[in-house]
């Protein structure tokens, strides 16, 4: 990576914030993530129509580019009139909404038994690492499913599936990353120096398996949006009356020669919104890492 | 100089792509004789192993070589494109590496690792070419080299393993070794062999040899002629036993006298005084001033 | 002689596995190792890779729980204590490590390495104590104040080691471990960090255990040398006498392996006793 500061002599007023703008995929990535939040939050505002008006007259109109556009309906109208855009708008708020809890939630669950497990061996780790194991052989798209037939649909159920499939992901990186950092040297110093057991986890071992634990959880948002996409495809999400970009590439899927764009538009949003989120992981583990960052 | 040359680096300087291009070496000159180990010291940031691997051709794509030559035999080596230089280096060249543990593949049999060479570039068939690293391995003192043929690196121990790599670098009967470090990983003991080894291995093939190391203990008992680096630019060269006994530079006598002697505790480790490290910067400072002034 | 400040009687020390089930049988590092270093006192200890010096060391500092024998620190034994026992000692055992990249934590500033066990164990009250001593205790290892608020790898190799050594001293110790603290350094700085190891020994009374592969450091600093080889003391005494007269033949070995930067053209030739 290219080094414009000088380390040794005029150190840059805000040193992080130059990093910051120097990734292109921190850039990106998070541009594109904060975008998607504006929109979410000012859906209302931002949203041409109401997500869910229908008007039989106005059905499958394509998008402004084509012929027989109508300016009204930037990416036109699903098969029952509703506009595409507005629809796409609105749904990015439950995609977001699981996106974000669901993923803090597997991410603080996983890393704190994956903390567990890498500082203490012995019985603490063999037990965390066999319900690992175990939970991770279990198919995750049955699990989900029984999880929704056990809580009935909804937001929240989605969230809780997600929570409960994808912790094993954080527990499993971080086990290992803390297992690394608890034989490194300044763990002994700190032992030496007098320091408890969990103030060495928590203040010496968590600060440097933080810029793996972000990075990751960014990565796992972007996963969550697949799995909420494909919940809602299947019906297993929200009540349909709220619009989601899985429930509209399910509705998509079936007029697809005739109206392909009501199918192409949520999955474009789908697979945009997962590469800005991993572009953001990638990027904010570079940006955190003080080794890699030099 | 009239005595033949086997290697010479005339007037070599470098600069590092990352670092605003700060020199790397500074015009760096040397000759190795056939049959002589050449020893390169330094200190850490001395320009040593950039040195070594500029003969290989293996640069660091950060590192760029601004200007000199590099001549083996009567071949520039600068100016070759990839392919010739591996054709060229592959035979005449070899490497001892400093670290025995990653130097050998961890999933390949030392057999199949030892006869590569020798099939690809001495045209050996499997069979004589087998038995061409058996010699090898009974020339370094490897007990039982017909069962450490059959082994995986990591069956054996570094000592071993680094008898190996000694034994793998002579099978081509280059004209150079360069040894970068090559016991710095290991235990006293086992250098004094390892030494022994090159030493012996060198003189009974009549290879010349670049030994890099920061060691000067190392350097008076295996080199015949040193060349003393500091921050890329030569500072001392000459025959070994001038250079230690009789050292001219500051910084040559400052190093020997900051080397700890267990037969004289009270002489040795004065730290080198901040004077000669400042005239010394000023020497570089100089000498880029003139260059790039 | 007075009682030793610390003392280790019949140490076996060996690594356990943690495994379902059947406990694994245990190859001992250190097998049956005494010793004892006085007040003041600077004692080497000396070994090739296997020999168990680093084990015996973070044993002694109450790292590692030895599998049989005991250890006793200013009459106190330090085998079998739990943390909370364990934490006065703590202040006034200290260790300085081989790597001070590893030993000092990427993610903190040198400020915070040095102040929080300050403040931990009460030698400051407040944030501000911390800092002034920290910055006196950085001056006595030769680095400006403005280090405190670098990270770790802002820092040159040769500036980290001495605040590896200034995080050691800080708390004012009776003993420090020192493993292999000079290895990675150059010459140069070798001789500046031994000098200081030197002077701080004598001036604070300090005693301490320098581990190390290389004799002619241990020459130089140390009053003591024990000489280790597969987890047992094959030789021990005043480094006068070992290194003029050693006794065991695998001590002549590691001294005689040592090239000195002195010509001498039968060195390399020269058989070695106990190879």
């Amino acid at each position: 990576m290219p080094k414009p500061f000088s380390r040794t002599r005029g150190r840059p007023r805000f040193p992080a914030l130059i990093r910051l703008l120097q990734n292109p995929k921190l850039g990106l990535g998070g541009g594109f993530v904060l975008l998607l939040v504006i929109i979410a939050v000012f859906a209302p505002a931002i949203a041409p129509h109401d997500p869910l008006e229908q008007d039989l007259m106005a059905s499958a109109l394509p998008p402004f580019w084509l012929a027989g556009a109508d300016p009204a309906h930037l990416l036109g109208t699903d098969d029952l009139g509703r506009d595409v855009l507005s629809r796409l708008i609105f749904g990015s708020r439950v995609a977001l909404t699981v996106a974000v809890v669901a993923g803090v939630a597997a991410g603080t669950v996983g890393s704190l038994l994956g903390l567990l497990a890498g500082y203490f061996d012995g019985w603490t780790d063999i037990a965390v690492s066999r319900l690992i194991e175990i939970w991770m052989a279990f198919p995750a798209v049955l699990l989900s499913i029984l999880i929704v037939a056990i809580l009935g649909s909804g937001v929240g159920t989605v969230i809780v599936a997600i929570a409960i499939i994808d912790w094993t992901r954080f527990a499993r990186v971080i086990r290992a990353d803390t297992m690394a950092n608890a034989q490194a040297d300044y763990v002994v110093a700190a032992r030496t120096l007098g320091f408890g057991r969990w103030t060495i986890l928590f203040r010496e071992i968590l600060p440097n398996v933080m810029p793996g634990l972000i990075a990751l959880l960014a990565m796992e948002m972007g996963i969550a949006v697949v799995i909420e996409a494909i919940l809602s495809f299947v019906g297993l999400s929200v009540s349909s009356d709220t619009p989601t970009w899985g429930s509209m590439i399910a509705s998509g899927r079936q007029i697809i020669y005739q109206a392909w764009w009501v199918f192409a538009a949520p999955l474009a949003a789908v697979f945009a919104t997962v590469l800005a989120f991993n572009q953001l992981g990638d990027g904010l583990r570079r940006a955190l890492d003080p080794v890699m960052r030099r | 100089m009239s005595e033949p040359r086997l290697l010479s680096i005339e007037g070599l300087s470098a600069v590092s792509d990352r670092d605003n291009g700060a020199p790397i070496l500074r015009d760096v000159s040397l000759a190795v004789a056939p049959g002589e180990i050449h020893g390169l010291v330094g200190e850490s940031g001395a320009g040593k192993s950039t040195i070594a691997r500029a003969i290989l051709g293996m640069t660091p794509r950060t590192v760029r070589i601004t200007q000199g030559a590099i001549i083996l035999g009567n071949t520039e080596l600068l100016s070759l494109d990839a392919r010739q230089l591996r054709r060229l280096l592959g035979a005449e060249v070899a490497l001892i590496p400093q670290d025995p543990l990653t130097a050998l593949n961890p999933s390949r049999r030392i057999e199949a690792q030892m006869t590569d060479g020798l099939r690809m570039w001495k045209g050996h068939s499997a069979k004589s070419a087998r038995e061409r690293a058996l010699t090898l391995l009974d020339e370094v003192q490897m007990r039982e080299p017909e069962r450490v043929m059959r082994c995986y690196p990591h069956e054996l121990s570094g000592g071993m393993r680094q008898r190996v790599l000694i034994a793998a670098a002579f099978a081509l009967e280059p004209k150079l070794v360069i040894a970068d470090e090559p016991t710095t990983a290991l235990d006293v003991t086992v250098q004094k062999q390892i030494l022994k080894l090159i030493r012996a291995m060198q003189a009974r093939h009549k290879t010349g040899a670049i030994f890099v190391t920061h060691d000067l203990g190392v350097v008076a008992q295996i080199c015949d002629r040193v060349t003393l680096l500091y921050q890329g630019k030569v500072m001392e060269h000459g025959l070994t036993a001038d250079l230690l006994l009789k050292p001219r530079h500051a910084y040559t006598k400052a190093l020997v006298r900051a080397t700890p002697r267990y037969d004289r505790p009270v002489d040795g480790l004065i730290p080198v005084p901040d004077a000669v490290i400042a005239a010394c910067r000023a020497e570089i400072a100089g000498f880029d001033g003139a260059t790039h002034g | 002689m007075a009682e030793p400040l610390l003392s280790a009687q019949n140490l076996v020390i060996g690594y356990r596995r943690a495994a379902f089930g059947a406990s694994q049988p245990i190859v001992p590092v250190v097998k049956g190792v005494s010793l004892s270093i006085a007040r003041g006192e600077v004692v080497g200890i000396v070994g090739e890779s296997g020999s168990g010096k680093t084990t015996l060391g973070r044993a002694l500092l109450g790292l590692i729980a030895p599998m049989s024998g005991s250890i006793a620190f200013d009459g106190t034994p330090v085998s079998g204590l739990d943390e909370q026992r364990m934490r006065p000692l703590r202040r006034r055992m200290q260790m300085i490590f081989q790597d001070p990249m590893s030993s000092l934590n990427p993610r903190h500033r040198i400020r915070r390495i040095l102040t929080a066990p300050l403040l931990l164990h009460k030698v400051a009250r407040t944030m501000r104590e911390a800092d002034q001593q920290a910055a006196m205790t950085l001056e006595r290892v030769g680095l400006p104040p403005g280090v405190l608020t670098r990270y770790p790898h802002e820092i040159s190799g040769g500036q980290r080691q001495r605040v590896g050594i200034a995080r050691a001293i800080m708390l004012k110790p009776d003993f420090v471990l020192a493993d292999e603290i000079v290895s990675g350094l150059d010459v140069s700085t070798q001789a500046q960090v031994l000098r200081l190891i030197g002077a701080l020994t004598r001036e604070m009374g300090l005693a301490m255990a320098f581990i190390s592969h290389d004799l002619s450091v241990i020459r130089a600093i140390c009053d003591r040398v024990i000489v280790m080889r597969q987890g047992e003391i094959v030789e021990e005494g005043a480094c006068d006498v070992v290194f003029d007269a050693p006794r065991a033949a695998y001590t002549r070995s590691l001294i005689d392996a040592i090239p000195l930067p002195v010509p001498d053209s039968t060195w390399l030739t020269r058989v070695d006793v106990a190879a």
